[in-house]
């Protein structure tokens, strides 16, 4: 299992287009990959449903923990990782 | 006698005159049956689910050939919800249970639409909507229904509807839709949003009765200027709309093309016609709206959004993101302008008196030189390969104006020492904003490259006037005597020092004052956005001489009031 704390610096958090980006990259690995957030003390929830996702509310600056668990683990936090940290596309 | 004018909100600018087209979604009535074997019915929810991604690329790719990329992203996110695992999960546990796939699909989409809909967060609460048009979708496609979302409007109509969801204003033909009203809805609606970004007039929040009063081709007028609505309207109604609506388009027409051509006066002197850009407004809203440049770029936004200081790394980011949409045109950066009217919770406000008066904009910058520095350099590294200035807020005498020049000579040197590439020959110039700065521009021009006109402080500061105070708000006038005559001293003494002097202030964006700026040689007007495309349209209708004469006639007069009557007859004579 792997496991990363990582800060939501987009504006609008995971909503919307990031929300939307973040499941599409997730979906892209065989891992089961969990995601909560930490700042607003939740659960984890599926990081592959689009809608458990948004009921994280993620809003900007939110810390969130990403758990990934299957055979492309690594590969799956990095890109999940590296999609927030790259704010997403949006420098 | 009935009502026949009846009032929303207005949504998006406009005027449409024609039959109403009223939009009642089918009622999606489950049939009561005895459900197949689990397989069965999850194969039959499969194909529905199939059949509803291909409707939504269909939907997905008309919006983004019309209304652009942006747009067209909820349908993305429409086709991620169709295999989203847990609604997946949900049908499955009740369709497991014996139910048939249509029950199973209402309940499973209405338990997860509730749980986005209790969201504290309006914006998040807000997608349970999505949820459930997504439900809709494959149920209609489960009981065999064709997509019936308005495609029966067959002939040029007003769309009248309880509220419209993606799905139904995606499917909207522009051609055959005057404009919309909707009984519920607000100003920042999916609706909303999309009308304005097709420039159909809409109405919405028009109220639960808006069905009870509209039938099939009622004839109607509607202002999305007002948000006014005017059913079976007489023939003089009609006229009357006929002749605004025709006025309008023209206008229209009109500023648009002044808006996409650098303004000139009548005579061919070339005038910088700039945005304001600050949080609320983007760089790329400007450059649509015609902007040559940005005069202003504020930058407090990055300070108060954080409980701290934005770091060097990420306000080099923004700025680098705003100089490239801007590619090449210039941007005026102005260093960080709060006060203790609006204190980050970081900076060690004193309880003030007056804040307006009190430590704020470069008075701060100067005793926080850590917070300047990091500005600087970030407004300096992101200058590269770009027309970017630095303006300075609030400076009031040239000891400040010196301190903060030797400020950014200090941060240029100690990126030159560790061969950080930035940007060595940037203008440096302050805002004058403070009567003091304005009674002092031939001497502030010795260390100042330009000037930048701040009218609403000047405006405050002259006439000792708190905008905010509602007991003296109504004495604050920016076409006071002297006021305008502050702002031609400046021009003509920034002038007279081969100095460029451009106007940041809202006075720039106002018809009333813009051929008395014009006439007092002004060499750059910078607005909000949207006023730009009138501002241009109104510059290239001036001469210089004739500004010169309505200038110098403004200046003759006692007071505020004379002038804003003096230039009400002037514009209605243009």
């Amino acid at each position: 299992m792997a496991e990363a704390t990582i800060q939501v610096r987009h504006q609008s958090g995971l909503h919307a287009r990031p929300a939307a980006l973040f499941v599409q990259a997730a979906n892209k690995f065989q891992s089961k990959i969990l995601v909560r957030n930490l700042t607003a003390e939740g659960k984890f929830v599926d990081a592959k449903s689009i809608i458990m996702v948004l009921t994280l509310g993620v809003m900007k600056d939110h810390e969130v923990i990403i758990q990934t668990e299957g055979a492309d683990a690594e590969a799956a936090l990095d890109a999940l990782r590296s999609l927030i940290e790259t704010n997403f596309g949006e420098a | 006698m009935p009502k026949i004018k009846f009032k929303g909100i207005a949504a998006s600018d406009g005027i449409a005159i024609g039959p109403a087209f009223c939009y009642i979604p089918a009622e999606l009535t489950i049939p009561v049956c005895a459900a197949g074997s689990v397989k069965e019915e999850m194969v039959r929810l499969d194909a529905a689910r199939q059949h509803a991604h291909a409707e939504l690329q269909g939907m997905h790719d008309a919006i983004e050939k019309r209304a652009g990329k942006e747009e067209a992203f909820i349908f993305k996110a429409h086709q991620e919800m169709l295999s989203d695992p847990a609604l997946e999960g949900k049908i499955r546990e009740f369709v497991e249970i014996g139910q048939t796939a249509e029950q199973a699909l209402v309940n499973a989409t209405e338990e997860l639409a509730s749980l986005l809909a209790g969201m504290e967060d309006e914006l998040f609460a807000a997608r349970a909507l999505d949820v459930k048009d997504v439900g809709r979708r494959i149920l209609r496609i489960l009981l065999g229904l064709p997509d019936t979302a308005l495609s029966a409007v067959t002939k040029p109509s007003i769309i009248i509807a309880e509220d419209l969801s993606p799905s139904d204003t995606a499917s909207l033909d522009p051609d055959l839709t005057l404009g919309f009203i909707t009984a519920q809805g607000g100003l920042t609606s999916h609706s909303a949003i999309l009308a304005r970004t097709l420039g159909l007039p809409a109405i919405v929040g028009m109220g639960n009765g808006l069905l009870d009063n509209v039938s099939n081709d009622t004839f109607i007028v509607m202002d999305g200027r007002t948000g006014e609505m005017i059913l079976k309207p007489d023939q003089e109604t009609i006229t009357r709309y006929k002749q605004i609506k025709m006025q309008r388009d023209s206008h229209l027409q009109i500023l648009k093309s002044a808006a996409e051509k650098d303004a000139h006066t009548a005579n061919g002197r070339r005038v910088e016609v700039a945005a304001n850009v600050g949080e609320a407004t983007s760089a790329r809203d400007a450059v649509e709206h015609g902007a040559e440049g940005i005069g202003l770029l504020r930058t407090e936004f990055l300070y108060l959004e954080d409980a701290q200081p934005p770091s060097e790394e990420k306000q080099y980011h923004i700025y680098r993101g705003i100089f490239s949409v801007m590619s090449g045109r210039p941007v005026i950066v102005r260093t960080l302008d709060i006060g203790g009217d609006k204190p980050p919770s970081y900076l060690p406000f004193p309880d003030e008196m007056n804040p307006f008066l009190g430590w704020r904009a470069i008075r701060i910058s100067l005793d926080e030189p850590q917070l300047f520095k990091t500005q600087l350099r970030a407004i300096l590294r992101a200058a590269v390969g770009y027309q970017a200035r630095i303006m300075f807020p609030m400076v009031s005498d040239l000891d400040e104006l010196r301190r903060a020049r030797d400020t950014v000579e200090t941060v240029k040197r100690d990126l030159a020492l560790a061969s950080i590439e930035f940007a060595s020959d940037i203008p440096v110039g302050i805002m004058v904003e403070t009567p003091a700065a304005a009674v002092l521009v031939d001497v502030l021009a010795e260390a100042s490259d330009f000037f930048s006109l701040g009218t609403n402080d000047l405006t405050q500061y002259t006439l000792a006037v708190d905008r905010g105070n509602v007991k003296v708000s109504g004495l604050f006038q920016p076409l006071h005597p002297a006021v305008l005559r502050l702002i031609k001293q400046t021009i003509d003494a920034g002038h007279a020092k081969g100095k460029w002097v451009g106007m940041c202030g809202e006075l720039a964006g106002m018809t009333r004052a813009i051929p008395i700026l014009l006439g007092f040689g002004l060499d750059e007007f910078s607005m909000s956005p949207r006023a730009i495309p009138e501002a241009k349209h109104l510059i290239s209708k001036l001469t210089d001489e004739k500004a010169r004469g309505i200038a110098s006639q403004a200046m003759s007069f006692g007071t505020a009031a004379d002038t804003e009557n003096y230039m009400k007859g002037i514009l209605a004579s243009l």
